[in-house]
């Protein structure tokens, strides 16, 4: 928790002096985050086309904890990640079965407001998609939508963000040209900063270091170890050494199952299932 | 030699020759336009409406057809913009990409392309008898716009279709609805809207079938949107069938009026489309 302070401390404390209003904005941010904030996912079944991709998934995602899903290609990981944000509701022929509660509300309930939803649980991509419009406007967009419209809170959000991701010194000066003009590094960073301005309470990662270069990739993975300080971070990564440096939990899937899970001194440490032993000694990947 | 370089060289020979027949057409028509209409280009031309016996070569100009296709162009292109760019998103964003009812559309829309334009004059002619209307400037627009209605749709789409997957869920994933993500895919877009409209401006600056039972022609300029209205492509065809050769020559003025509208609407079409294109992600 300190470190966490360390990281956005100086940026509350610049935030808090501008004016009355913003100190109203970081409070009601500060609200809306739930302490007991937990996923938890109840016998979740995915068909696509009646393939059975996920089968019978029971997971407890926990709130400021970094959980990586690891397995071998086409194992479903990312299919789960996207079925927590809902995102897979724009796969066709789709029919899923189950529960996934998000603090106790379950998303997949008729009732449930997807945009709600996705603005709790953000998504960073495996390749960077910044908006086709300017550095600020890509940041500001997901506010925006929210319904924030004061310059001035949007200034603040910017800078905030941009900040929380170390590239405000990089792009300070140009924030109204294009975001594709960035680096692909850059770009990541940038969607990491535009996910976490709209405040979500966890972060879908999908490999978001796969396309990067080591420089970048590494940029992203020091972000996620202090970020884990306020949010909840949920990665599939094809990287074991990745897992290995910053999980808290490990989940290992297989062929739509969820084999093992636990905490990653556990699971790494002291497998319990074949399958987890072969996969992490390298048998196949 | 290989036969491969062979070969190679025959296409690059073929393409080079695509391009010079191009450039050649243009070309031939640019010089016989100019050739005999510059002649009887004058001010009076631009500025003035058509006197009395201006169809036998007296004096006037033919400002009633400029000011009567800018009429109905401008209108037409942005009920057309109106009306076909929901129906774009709409098959773009809301249907899915399986979606019968997304082919159907498409389908329907390139057999409206194709439809010659007379068809469309001829439709709206009854249309307007039935209705008990006169030629006027709103029938015009009104056909004019089911004209340009199919360019601007296809043209649009193919566009669209091209939109990034990753861009609209970049948009959903922050919590943005459907309506919200298409502000994002506008401006993906926006260059193929671009390029869309000055197709569709092309095509219904320079078609007289369509406008010929429906708009009417007259020597002045209409003041409301049941007055008949001139246009060029009109003007153009009255003066062309005359004898006179005077009149023939204000004719091919008349085109060359038409051309350079036409090529002033795409270098500025062009430019705009630049500036739009600055956030574009390739």
């Amino acid at each position: 928790m300190e470190k966490g302070k360390s990281v956005f401390g100086h940026i509350f404390k610049g935030f808090n002096r501008s004016s009355q209003h913003d100190e109203d904005i970081s409070l009601a941010e500060e609200c809306n985050r739930a302490e007991d904030a937990v996923i938890k996912i109840e016998n979740l079944n995915i068909y696509i086309r009646n393939n059975h991709i996920l089968k019978n998934v029971n997971l407890t995602l926990h709130d400021k904890k970094i959980t990586c899903i690891i397995g071998p290609s086409g194992c479903g990981k990312t299919t789960l990640l996207r079925s927590i944000n809902r995102m897979i509701d724009t796969t066709e022929h789709l029919r899923v079965e189950g529960r996934v509660l998000v603090s106790g509300e379950d998303i997949y309930d008729h009732k449930a407001e997807i945009t709600h939803i996705r603005k709790k649980i953000g998504l960073l991509s495996q390749r960077p998609t910044p908006l086709p419009m300017s550095i600020y406007d890509n940041i500001t967009y997901g506010c925006r939508i929210h319904g924030v419209r004061s310059r001035k809170v949007l200034d603040a959000t910017v800078e905030k963000y941009l900040k929380g991701v170390n590239l405000w010194e990089e792009v300070k000066d140009r924030l109204h040209s294009p975001a594709s003009a960035l680096s692909i590094g850059q770009q990541q960073r940038l969607c990491l900063a535009r996910g976490l301005a709209v405040e979500p309470q966890f972060i879908l990662a999908d490999e978001s270091t796969s396309a990067l270069d080591p420089i970048s990739s590494k940029h992203i993975e020091d972000l996620f170890a202090k970020l884990r300080e306020r949010y909840g971070i949920i990665m599939v990564t094809h990287t074991l050494r990745q897992a290995l440096r910053i999980a808290d939990y490990v989940v290992f899937m297989y062929m739509g199952e969820v084999i093992e899970q636990g905490t990653a001194e556990e699971l790494f440490k002291n497998p319990q299932h074949e399958l987890t032993k072969q996969y992490l000694s390298g048998v196949f990947s | 030699m290989k036969t491969k370089f062979i070969v190679e060289k025959i296409f690059f020979g073929l393409m080079i020759i695509s391009v010079i027949l191009v450039f050649a057409f243009l070309g031939s028509i640019l010089i016989t336009i100019i050739r005999n209409g510059w002649p009887a280009m004058s001010w009076d031309m631009i500025t003035q409406l058509p006197g009395g016996g201006f169809y036998i070569g007296k004096e006037g100009g033919v400002l009633n057809a400029i000011v009567g296709s800018i009429y109905i162009v401008g209108a037409s292109t942005i009920l057309g913009l109106l009306i076909s760019i929901p129906i774009v998103f709409f098959i773009n964003i809301y249907l899915k990409n399986d979606s019968k009812l997304a082919s159907i559309t498409r389908l329907s829309f390139d057999v409206l392309y194709g439809i010659p334009s007379i068809v469309y004059g001829a439709f709206g002619f009854t249309i307007m008898i039935f209705l008990g209307l006169r030629t006027s400037l709103l029938g015009g627009i009104i056909v004019i716009t089911l004209l340009i209605i199919p360019i601007f749709v296809r043209s649009m789409d193919e566009v669209a279709r091209q939109l990034p997957k990753h861009l609209l869920e970049a948009s959903y994933s922050l919590g943005a609805t459907r309506y919200e993500t298409i502000k994002v895919a506008i401006r993906q877009i926006a260059p193929g809207i671009a390029t869309a409209t000055l197709l569709s401006i092309g095509r219904a600056i320079g078609d007289a079938a369509g406008v010929m039972f429906t708009a009417g022609f007259t020597d002045s300029i209409p003041t409301s949107l049941d007055q008949p209205a001139a246009t060029l492509p009109l003007a153009i065809f009255f003066q062309l069938s005359s004898p006179l050769p005077e009149v023939r020559e204000r004719a091919y003025a008349a085109a060359l009026l038409l051309t350079l509208i036409v090529l002033v609407l795409s270098i500025v079409g062009r430019m705009i489309t630049h500036r739009f294109s600055k956030n574009k992600i390739k």
